[in-house]
């Protein structure tokens, strides 16, 4: 019997809907938690950090203009596809960040209902944060929180699948579109997240997702000024990255900025207790309007 | 004939595109080879007859009637397609980096024809035009000017008016402009009233359809007129010719019009009018570049190239300088022999401005409108 040759995987970015290599055309070995050989993945650059805002911004527009109830419908799809990538999902899990094959179900099992637990806000948020003012006058004064735009988000470092998830859905709830610095180290599971959002009905562009090093291509996502919000939560256990530093490079732009919470990675299995990550990336748009006479 | 020679220190020539500012010395990048720069205006201050004269001349035919000049413009070497586009793609790939791409982003605004031919425009429009034209860049007062601004035959005042006394060129799109489907007389009218109005420089379109059915003569004769409609002497309107490239089907179309038009008096031969998918392509910009290197090797005539529509990114451009470059050579690498018709390739050039001088990238929410 003949043997059969392996069909080995390429590891690529997402931009704008589509996979390609780095710009750079660089790669960087991807390891297991006991240090065996997983993959090669594409090492970005900072062009293709620069690209991804470009597509995200393209993307932006259309994507805060669909409905919340589509929204809501499009990112519940994604979850969908999610549990049909279960296997997949736990077996990097498993092998990215050393758990044994129940507990990576767990992840797995959490990461998609974190997913509906946001997918769940899109039409929701603006109930809960939005307001109607009594003002002093004859004016009825209505805010509501809106998307701020483009929005750069640095994934967790340990917690691969779900604390990516649990940093990216509430970007993407309000209509942000997000270039998302996935993990260093345990990049495989934000690849094949990529590989689902190709295949749901997220448009192109709003979620692009790139594999590098946080030290290269962090300063020049929190330096672009087309870049209107940064998550710095996945800069705790980077190497050699200092999350004060790059606030103080978004602070050129006054970007909205959530810094880490602590000095590690938060428990991510926690259930959010509110949309806090969600409104940290709207801005708040009041009208007033006259009442009739 | 005459050519004009300028040494670029001499006093200011009659009709420069180049900014007072740099046309005292070589550009940043340019480096000091020794030699000295020569300036050439596009064109010749040849009149009608000396034009016709030289045609006869140029192309061996007694008679400059359809039959006669289809004979020497069938008669030129075919243009090979696939080496064509092969060379463009060829050239599109030079990388162009910090001394060199600086000084290429700096020479591709002092090239452009900023330019706004919508139905919706209005002199407030033209106004803002002119105000970006005059300050690219608002935050680097180091941002040398573009070559000219480039309107509707109407808004003419409006933008000489805006524009006076800054050396910026007011361009007017004339002759029925885009499809140039009108009678001579109109046509004509047309032009005249832009060079009334102020508009030194003309961009008139030729009459495919006549072109495409082989009346090469109805084509020679509208450009002569044309250009004696621009005026006479130094200070005459300059004429850019626009073959609308999309339309002429093959690449020995294009040159063929290129020769066609230059051979009638054009300044200028523009690629298109940007009415028309496809507008300029790099193929077609080398091929009108040809046509011109082998007009200067037959006359000495220095015949200026604006490839026009479609061109948007910085990244462009300089495929396109790259191709002059290495297609006529460094005496065409300046705003009186090539410009860019855009109208949104300014904010991205001064994104990338903006990005060498920092180190961060722009956004267009950084950039002025117009």
């Amino acid at each position: 019997m003949s043997t059969r040759l392996e069909v080995r995987k390429t590891y690529k970015l997402f931009i704008g809907g589509a996979f390609p290599r780095s710009e750079s055309g660089r790669t960087y070995e991807v390891r297991d938690a006991k240090g065996g050989f997983l993959a090669n993945a594409a090492l970005a650059s900072r062009k293709d950090a620069r690209d991804a805002v470009k597509a995200a911004r393209a993307a932006q527009a259309g994507w805060a203009g669909a409905t919340a109830y589509n929204r809501g419908q499009v990112l519940y799809r994604v979850a969908e596809l999610l549990e049909g990538r279960r296997d997949q999902f736990a077996a990097e899990v498993a092998a990215g960040e050393g758990l044994r094959a129940k507990e990576a179900e767990a992840v797995v099992s959490a990461a998609v209902d974190r997913w509906v637990w946001y997918a769940g806000w899109t039409d929701k948020v603006a109930q809960v944060a939005g307001a109607a003012n009594p003002v002093a006058g004859p004016y009825f004064n209505l805010s509501v929180p809106e998307p701020t735009g483009v929005v750069g988000v640095v994934a967790p470092q340990r917690s691969s699948l779900l604390g990516l998830v649990s940093v990216l859905a509430p970007v993407l709830v309000t209509g942000n579109t997000a270039v998302v610095l996935s993990s260093t180290d345990r990049p495989l599971p934000a690849i094949t997240l990529s590989e689902v959002l190709a295949t749901s009905d997220v448009p192109k562009g709003v979620v692009n997702i790139l594999t590098g090093r946080v030290t290269e291509v962090a300063p020049h996502l929190v330096g672009h000024m087309d870049v209107n919000a940064v998550d710095l939560t996945g800069t705790v256990g980077a190497d050699g990255v200092s999350w004060a530093e790059l606030e103080a490079t978004a602070a050129d732009t006054v970007k909205r900025v959530v810094r880490p919470g602590g000095e590690s990675e938060p428990d991510w299995t926690v259930t959010p207790d509110g949309p806090r990550r969600i409104l940290a990336f709207t801005e708040t748009k009041t009208v007033w309007h006259p009442k009739g006479i | 004939m005459t050519i004009r020679l300028f040494v670029g220190t001499m006093p200011r020539m009659t009709h420069s595109a180049t900014d007072a500012r740099t046309a005292s010395g070589p550009a940043a990048g340019e480096g000091s080879t020794g030699t000295v720069a020569l300036h050439h205006t596009a064109g010749t201050q040849a009149s009608g007859a000396e034009i016709v004269a030289q045609a006869h001349h140029l192309t061996g035919q007694a008679t400059l009637d359809d039959a006669g000049l289809a004979r020497y413009l069938r008669g030129l070497p075919g243009v090979d397609k696939v080496g064509a586009d092969g060379r463009a793609q060829m050239l599109g790939t030079r990388s162009i980096k910090t001394s060199a791409k600086a000084w290429a982003l700096d020479a591709t605004v002092r090239m452009i024809d900023l330019t706004t031919l919508e139905g919706a425009d209005t002199p407030g429009k033209v106004a803002s035009l002119a105000a970006k034209a005059k300050n690219p860049d608002p935050n680097d007062p180091d941002c040398p000017r573009v070559a000219a601004v480039c309107v509707y035959g109407d808004l003419v005042p409006h933008a000489t008016a805006a524009l006076e006394g800054t050396g910026i060129h007011v361009a007017a799109v004339a002759t029925a402009f885009p499809s140039g489907r009108a009678s001579r007389e109109v046509r004509l009218l047309d032009t005249r009233e832009a060079v009334a109005a102020g508009a030194d420089e003309i961009d008139m379109v030729i009459d495919r359809g006549a072109f495409l059915s082989g009346r090469f003569s109805a084509v020679f004769e509208d450009i002569l007129a044309v250009r004696e409609a621009c005026g006479t002497g130094p200070d005459r309107a300059h004429l850019k010719v626009i073959l609308e490239t999309g339309e002429l089907a093959t690449y020995d179309n294009v040159r063929r019009a290129s020769w066609l038009a230059m051979l009638a008096g054009a300044d200028f031969i523009k690629t298109s009018t940007g009415k028309v998918a496809p507008a300029a392509t790099l193929p077609v910009t080398i091929v009108m570049l040809e046509a011109v290197r082998d007009f200067h090797r037959a006359t000495g005539v220095h015949i200026g190239v604006k490839p026009a529509g479609g061109i948007a990114t910085a990244k462009d451009a300089m495929k396109y300088l790259v191709a002059v470059n290495e297609t006529v050579g460094e005496d065409w690498l300046n705003p009186d022999l090539f410009r860019f018709g855009a109208s949104s390739l300014l904010n991205d050039v001064l994104m990338q401005r903006h990005k060498l001088r920092t180190g961060v990238y722009s956004g267009p929410d950084y950039i002025s409108v117009g």
